[in-house]
């Protein structure tokens, strides 16, 4: 029931917002997270976005990923 | 999709596998997930399979649904018969099987029952209809908030026929009961991402420092959960316990503060019963005074039988990790996903439905 899916905002309207969802359009609120502006992703759970996702943080975390060493 | 994919690559999925299974450990280990989305990640890709022979993965009580127990989904049936109601849910409650029957075969007989994806969306059912409207409020920290901002919009919006029947749970305590339980050996946790996400990870310090510990904060991508099960593991062979995390790109110390306040605005926290690990002391959700009339309970009276639970069912000792569910004498003949008896085997993100549609 946890589940939460990085969403696109394409459009900002106030508290809501419509986010890009594998080429579907999806309306979310944004009262759990208003600090969201148009081109970020957020974590969608249950129509909330309940957390900026961290571009930066996911691509550091992928660049660990790929550097896999065996010690 | 973006952020998805990545996090399934093939090749690092792959090279991950092969690092965590060359781990060698001395002493057997047991790892548990406490989120019901975990269980079901980590069975879909087999990732439990993955670690060294004498690291053993077992599942908490994550599964919201699972850990609600009969007497609130007795209560949710016993209004759904009630003539001027219109019952609203997320889609896992409408199968789970209560005292003497579910929501499902009350929807059979007529009753008025809507799945929803958001709680919102129960507000726009409420304005259009003169029935009270109540939404079946389960869930842990992650739901918890939508629900509060939902309150709060309705009565923002004074909408005076939208009720919930509180349910919801918060998880330090109830694993603050497994840790003290003599009988459940935990070496570390795998800290379900999206209630830290809101909460912050900084409310399970606790654990390493009163417990020793490990625990991992963790995504849900199976290359998230193989991040966490190796810090997991290192933090255990090296004995230096403490909250990693793994998950930094949704995941900070504090969490969400709009979604705190939310939660602290409209409830405050109550003790509650879970299934199997009976009542923990502040590990639930009630409304505060000035919300209380959004309370059903406070409008109807529920007249219920005692809740009894189906003879045989070993849900309890599932939920706490006592047994595996293939060692319940119900597992796959009769219990199945197709015949549920009990709720882990109902819900999608029950373990007895991941043990049994994965292995």
């Amino acid at each position: 029931m946890c589940l939460g899916i990085p969403m696109k905002v394409i459009e900002k309207d106030g508290e809501k917002a419509f986010c890009d969802l594998g080429g579907s359009k999806r309306e979310i609120s944004l009262k759990l997270m208003p600090e969201v502006e148009v081109g970020d992703y957020v974590i969608v759970h249950a129509g909330f976005a309940i957390q900026k996702l961290d571009e930066e943080e996911a691509e550091e975390t992928l660049k660990m990923l790929k550097e896999v060493n065996y010690i | 999709m973006k952020y998805i994919d990545e996090f399934r690559d093939a090749e690092i999925l792959r090279d991950w596998g092969r690092k965590i299974s060359l781990i060698k450990v001395s002493k057997s280990i047991n790892l548990m997930e406490v989120c019901g989305t975990h269980t079901v990640s980590i069975h879909r890709f087999g990732l439990h399979k993955l670690l060294p022979e004498n690291v053993k993965h077992i599942s908490g009580p994550g599964c919201p649904v699972c850990v609600t127990p009969n007497r609130y989904i007795d209560e949710a049936i016993e209004l759904s018969k009630m003539e001027d109601i219109t019952i609203v849910t997320f889609g896992d409650m409408v199968r789970v099987p209560g005292s003497r029957s579910s929501l499902e075969k009350e929807k059979a007989e007529g009753a008025d029952i809507k799945v929803v994806y958001s709680p919102l969306d129960s507000l726009k059912i409420a304005e259009e209809t003169e029935k009270k409207v109540i939404f079946l409020a389960v869930g842990f920290e992650t739901t918890a908030p939508t629900i509060a901002a939902t309150v709060a919009e309705a009565r923002k919006r004074n909408i005076r026929n939208f009720f919930i029947l509180p349910g919801n749970k918060t998880m330090p305590n109830a694993m603050r009961s497994l840790l003290k339980d003599r009988d459940i050996k935990i070496d570390g946790f795998l800290l379900p991402g999206h209630v830290t996400t809101i909460t912050g990870f900084r409310e399970y310090e606790f654990i390493p420092r009163d417990f020793g510990v490990a625990c991992a904060v963790s995504g849900f991508e199976p290359a998230d959960i193989m991040l966490a099960f190796n810090s997991l593991i290192n933090q255990i062979k090296t004995e230096s316990p403490k909250v990693e995390n793994v998950y930094q790109r949704s995941v900070k110390r504090d969490g969400n503060p709009y979604a705190k306040v939310y939660i602290e605005r409209v409830f405050e926290p109550i003790n509650s019963e879970w299934r199997g690990l009976g009542e923990i002391e502040h590990s639930g959700l009630g409304l505060k005074d000035e919300f209380k009339s959004f309370d059903i309970r406070n409008a109807v009276k529920i007249d219920i039988p005692e809740p009894f639970e189906h003879p045989g069912c070993r849900c309890g000792d599932v939920l706490k990790g006592k047994i595996n569910p293939s060692d319940c004498p119900l597992f796959g003949d009769p219990c199945t996903p197709d015949n549920p008896i009990g709720p882990c085997m109902v819900s999608s993100e029950g373990s007895c439905s991941a043990y049994y549609k994965y292995g």
